[in-house]
């Protein structure tokens, strides 16, 4: 993915990568059999990313919610195991990352070595709560008569990411690992300009243990892509911060939509920016993708 | 659950309401013939009622506990009042077991449940007087002729603990003194410890010493509920006693506490409700014990009526073991007539 | 016949005192509407008009939320937490006071039975009221960060089923955590609302810290949509849930949403089944089924069905159907002449889809709006009766055969708020409740409520907490980070 796009005389020849969607633990091409160019910073020729449709969006759903019942159903345990692994991987693909992410947002090497090292220590700080969270956001309730009470956070289900614009790959990470904790599967739209950390992941994803479907990545339009997903009537959820900066939509327009079946909606935070995604993290948007069962039974003999 | 509806049960045509729905006593064999049809085992031993018995389904304690609260908020009010108040008179079965029990104690027993309200002859008489069995003859004679039965606790109760052979003799013994029921005690130890064909076994015996000789003593069998402790006992207590030919079904000795209790009776009732689906054959319910004010009782009554129905709401199906309970219905009784709250100087002390 | 006909045991209307025409409570006082509008509520038993309450204009409401505004800014939010902690106690120790008249006032106005109002909708209310006192000066240690914040002012729309009750799960959370608040009861059940309006006055709760405005739809509309509301509360329909959720996309006002339900109840053949056939009466008929968490839909084992239905239809010959203010009655009036159409309506879908139709005899009052216990056998899940919220006494019975069709059965709708299991297995229960999607799950018993235990749902059944320490969420903002 270098920069450079003539071969002087005795140079090899790169050979380039063709950046295709992930769905259900597969890449397929869009099936529109449309791409989109993909700049870097400054504006020269990165890549051809898949860019997703409508149909694409439909199929990642579908391979959300065929998963989704799988990985809820492991054990708090394999799933931290799962994801930390995870951060295992991410680490080793760490100068990959560091030249997209560069590249991409027009970084210096130092700063996006800072934010790719955040984005792996990040994702291993949420691989640490999949078995503590029901601890945290748990409770046995004393009811005032002869039953057993508990409640206990478990995951909505599927759960649409619209990717933060700027930061692809630190953004990225704190917004696709939060809902996964608990067992959501996730439908993530990249950053539609900054697609390439996002595809790279799913190559992580897709070696690592990681069940296909659990994320399903979509590049391409945020515009065309989050609308359908917002209205989706088999999606649980959505983050609709990543609408911020996107072309031609408002994030308000996506929660209107999911309105339709009373999704559980993440919004931007109170200012409408895009969050310092350098500060510390907060279990806040685990819980945003949980409901919180509450299971009574009768004490008697 | 299915398991209370055998398939291949003989049933009887029962014609709820009639005072007698039992067209004749079954004999001892009939009994096994019907206990071994309704839980379907051709050898009645311990295995095979443990799996009859623990098939039963389940009560939820605290649902039964919930069920009967409910029903202990029903407002009996007027004429429902005056009625449930005469009906829990007919219903009580006035006890005195005491040591310290004289035949001078007993025939002024005898004497109230005949007439409690002796100035104010619309007020029913009691169902029975309930005595220890070397009582018996005194209140035969005290009875003789007027409609309220003798009956006898028998069995050597309370606890029970004495051979089959002398707890058959002890109800033979009341049985040929005139006692016109019998109030026999399950041996719970054998109960608690499984040996339920043994507490079947006794059922039967005693049942049989209750029709020597010509004799036709109806047989109240008292579970101890107290000591039963759980509902799910309860429950296959109650069945055991049925299939083994109880004609009642009664809670407690009244030595032990908790003696009657609203949701245990309620359990037995549902026990009855379901036997006489499955069989055909009806039994009655006793509670005993600790039922001492009206507004408790009417609640039983209450009970009888949204569990069971009508068909239970007579004295041959429902009976009170009681003995201060009679004074304070007698004075809300007076209370209703008068319009006066009535004080303990205005009843009978026995 | 039988020969205990439990005689009429009328509770006394007398301790209650309905005035003829009610005002706004605003800023602690009652005032007219600004265009002196107003609309009358009825006794859904008789059909007699209680009174002529006013409906509010938007420019009430617009007064409404400045006097909340004003409150909260100034006195309600600033107070020592342990200050507005004796306010609630207050609050809940004079309606325990107060409880009888409360009960007789929800009965006349709602139509549910007094043994409901007074044994369940007027203790729970206050037993709310005292949980949340004690949350308020202890909101530092509730896990939502150090020195959580109030959002501000408090929209809070209520629905008819549970007028006290509901208006209890709203204002005390809110006034605990530092909000102040506006609320709007039911159109058809204010009068509760205004009578703690008066308890509000003994109580001496500074004015503007709670203000309510009584009206219908319009009134609603206008303070969901009011632009100064920081935080909004709505419990009723899915269809209006949906409404407020499309209007306030793209805000940053926060929402939480209680709304309808089709609760399966599921009954295995090693059920307690004396108890079973409790829940499923209470789960259904409790409040004439007009309980978003209802029962509706019975999902048997079929090996039990027809002996468990036989059952159920003996035990719903024993219902008292009739005057709500008799202490005997178990199954009071429908709150409305529009909700009973709704229940005729679906009802007649039922019937004409080929389910088969049961009730049990009973004698309906000539006046009011009535409507027997029903139970639908022979129902397939594709009839509306077993997918539609019906919100009324009638009970859809359908079958399964093993558990993990009884899951998928009772997970098949687009509803998620509660689910009943009864069955004397553990391992079975828990295997059920981890797999079935509902806010609650009542095992071997139903429609118990608490101050402690959280209740709401997942799917279209809305979306918050309220109880326990869950519901004081929605009324905080934790700190800063993302």
């Amino acid at each position: 993915m270098a920069a450079q796009s003539i071969a002087a005389p005795g140079a090899r020849l790169e050979v380039r990568k063709t950046y295709k969607l992930f769905v259900g633990g597969k890449f397929p091409r869009s099936e529109s059999g449309r791409t989109y160019e993909v700049a870097d910073a400054k504006g020269r020729f990165l890549a051809n990313a898949a860019l997703g449709s409508r149909k694409d969006a439909r199929e990642a759903v579908v391979a959300a919610r065929a998963a989704q019942a799988g990985w809820a159903g492991a054990t708090a345990y394999n799933r931290g195991q799962v994801l930390y692994r995870v951060a295992e991987l991410l680490e080793g693909r760490r100068e990959q990352f560091v030249a997209e992410v560069a590249a991409g947002e027009g970084l210096s090497t130092r700063k996006a070595e800072a934010a790719v090292s955040a984005a792996v220590d990040r994702w291993v700080w949420y691989a640490g709560w999949t078995d503590k969270v029901a601890q945290v956001a748990g409770s046995a309730n004393p009811v005032a008569g002869p039953y057993f009470n508990i409640s206990a956070p478990e995951p909505t289900g599927v759960v649409v990411v619209i990717a933060p614009q700027t930061s692809s790959l630190l953004g990225l990470v704190s917004v696709i690992a939060p809902p996964l904790v608990t067992g959501n599967t996730v439908v993530v739209v990249s950053s539609e300009a900054r697609p390439l950390p996002a595809i790279t992941l799913s190559e992580v994803l897709a070696t690592s243990d990681v069940p296909g479907g659990v994320v399903n990545v979509l590049t391409g339009r945020t515009a065309e892509l989050g609308p359908p997903l917002a209205s989706h009537l088999d999606v649980n959820a959505i983050d609709v911060g990543g609408a911020l900066g996107a072309d031609g939509l408002a994030w308000g327009d996506l929660e209107a939509a999911a309105a339709e079946n009373v999704k559980r909606v993440l919004r931007p935070p109170v200012g409408d920016r895009e969050p310092d995604w350098t500060e510390a993290p907060h279990p806040r948007r685990i819980l945003a993708f949980t409901e919180t069962k509450t299971v009574w039974h009768p004490k008697g003999v | 659950m299915s398991t209370t509806t055998p398939s291949s049960v003989p049933a009887t045509d029962a014609s709820p309401g009639t005072g007698s729905v039992n067209p004749s006593d079954p004999s001892a064999d009939e009994i096994a013939t019907l206990a071994r049809a309704v839980t379907g085992a051709v050898d009645l031993d311990d295995a095979a009622w443990r799996r009859y018995l623990h098939g039963l389904p389940g009560v939820d304690r605290v649902g039964a506990d919930a069920r009967a609260a409910t029903l202990g908020t029903r407002s009996i009010k007027t004429t429902s009042k005056a009625w449930a108040l005469d009906t829990i008179i007919r219903m009580v079965d006035l006890t005195t077991l005491e040591g310290a029990d004289t035949a001078g104690k007993v025939r002024s027993l005898a004497a109230k449940a005949v007439r409690p309200e002796p100035d104010d002859p619309s007020c029913p008489s009691a169902a029975a007087v309930c005595v220890y069995n070397d009582l018996v003859p005194v209140a035969v004679e005290a009875l003789a002729g007027t409609g309220v039965k003798v009956a006898a606790v028998s069995t050597a109760f309370p606890s029970g603990r004495a051979s089959r052979a002398v707890r058959l003799a002890d109800t033979a013994d009341a049985v040929q003194a005139g006692a016109d029921e019998i109030d026999m005690v399950i041996d719970r130890g054998a109960f608690l410890s499984g040996r339920y064909a043994q507490v079947f076994d006794d059922i039967v015996a005693v049942r049989e010493a209750c029709h020597a000789d010509g004799r036709d003593a109806h047989l109240k069998v008292i579970l101890e509920t107290g000591e039963l402790v759980t509902y799910d006992n309860v429950r296959r207590a109650s069945w055991l006693a049925m299939l083994a030919g109880a004609d009642f079904i009664k809670t407690s000795t009244g030595k032990i506490s908790p003696a009657a209790t609203l949701p245990v009776t309620v359990v037995m009732l549902e026990a009855v409700r379901d036997f006489r689906a499955a069989t055909g054959r009806q039994v009655g319910v006793k509670p005993a014990g600790g039922i001492r004010t009206s507004k408790d009782a009417i609640k039983y009554l209450v009970a009888v009526n949204e569990t069971v129905g009508e068909d239970w709401l007579d004295p041959d199906w429902f009976r009170f073991g009681a003995s201060s309970l009679l004074n304070d219905v007698l004075m809300q009784r007076q209370k209703l007539s008068t319009g006066a709250y009535s004080g303990p100087d205005y009843v009978t002390v026995d | 016949m039988s020969p205990f006909e439990y005689a009429p045991a009328p509770e006394s209307r007398a301790i209650v005192d309905i005035a003829s025409s009610y005002g706004l409570f605003i800023d602690g006082e009652f005032t007219p509407s600004s265009d002196g509008s107003s609309f009358k509520t009825v006794n859904p038993a008789t059909e007699e008009v209680l009174a002529e309450v006013a409906e509010a204009t938007d420019e009430d409401v617009e007064r409404a939320v400045k006097a909340a505004r004003r409150a909260q800014q100034k006195l309600w939010g600033p107070m020592p937490g342990s200050e507005r902690a004796k306010y609630l106690f207050r609050i809940a120790r004079l309606l325990a006071e107060r409880a009888r008249e409360f009960a007789v006032l929800e009965t006349l106005d709602n139509g549910k039975p007094i043994r409901e109002s007074r044994d369940v909708d007027v203790p729970t209310a206050a037993a709310h009221f005292f949980y949340y006192a004690g949350w308020a000066d202890k909101l530092d240690h509730a896990g939502f960060g150090p020195s959580p914040r109030p959002h501000g002012v408090a929209a809070q729309v209520i629905p008819w089923n549970f007028p006290l009750l509901m208006l209890a799960w709203k204002i005390a959370p809110a006034l605990a955590t530092g909000n102040t608040v506006v609320l709007k009861p039911a159109e058809t059940t204010p009068l509760t609302a205004l009578l703690f309006a008066d308890l509000l006055r003994q109580a001496e709760l500074p004015p503007g810290v709670v203000n309510i405005v009584t009206g219908a739809r319009a009134t609603g509309a206008a303070l969901v949509g009011h632009p100064d509301v920081d935080k909004i509360a709505f419990t009723g329909s899915t269809p209006v849930g949906k409404r407020i959720a499309r209007e306030v996309a793209g805000t940053h006002k926060h929402v939480t949403l209680e709304l309808g339900g089709k609760a399966a109840n599921i009954v295995f053949d090693d059920a307690p089944i004396d108890q079973a056939i409790e829940g499923i009466v209470n789960g259904i008929f409790f409040n004439q089924g007009q309980v978003c968490c209802a029962g509706s839909r019975l999902l048997v084992q079929e090996s039990v069905a027809e002996e468990l239905v036989e059952r159920l239809k003996s035990r719903l010959g024993t219902l008292r159907v009739g005057d709500p203010m008799d202490k005997n009655t178990d199954v009071g009036a429908i709150n409305s002449a529009q909700q009973l159409a709704r229940i005729t309506e679906l009802t007649d879908a039922g019937t004409a889809e080929g389910a088969t139709r049961w009730s049990p005899e009973c004698e309906l009052p000539s006046s009011g709006y009535w409507f027997a216990p029903t139970l639908f056998t022979g129902v397939s899940a594709a009839h509306r009766i077993a997918r539609e919220e019906i919100f009324g006494p009638v009970l859809s019975v359908l079958t399964f055969r093993t558990p993990q069709e009884a899951v998928t059965k009772a997970n098949a709708t687009p509803y998620g708020l509660s689910a009943g299991i009864w069955t004397e297995k553990g391992s079975r229960i828990l295997w059920m409740a981890d797999r079935l999607r509902a806010g609650v799950v009542w095992s071997n018993t139903f429609n118990r409520f608490d101050p402690t235990s959280p209740f709401g749902g997942y799917k279209e059944s809305g979306y918050g907490r309220e109880g326990g320490r869950h519901g004081l969420a929605p009324y905080l903002i934790e700190g800063s980070s993302f």
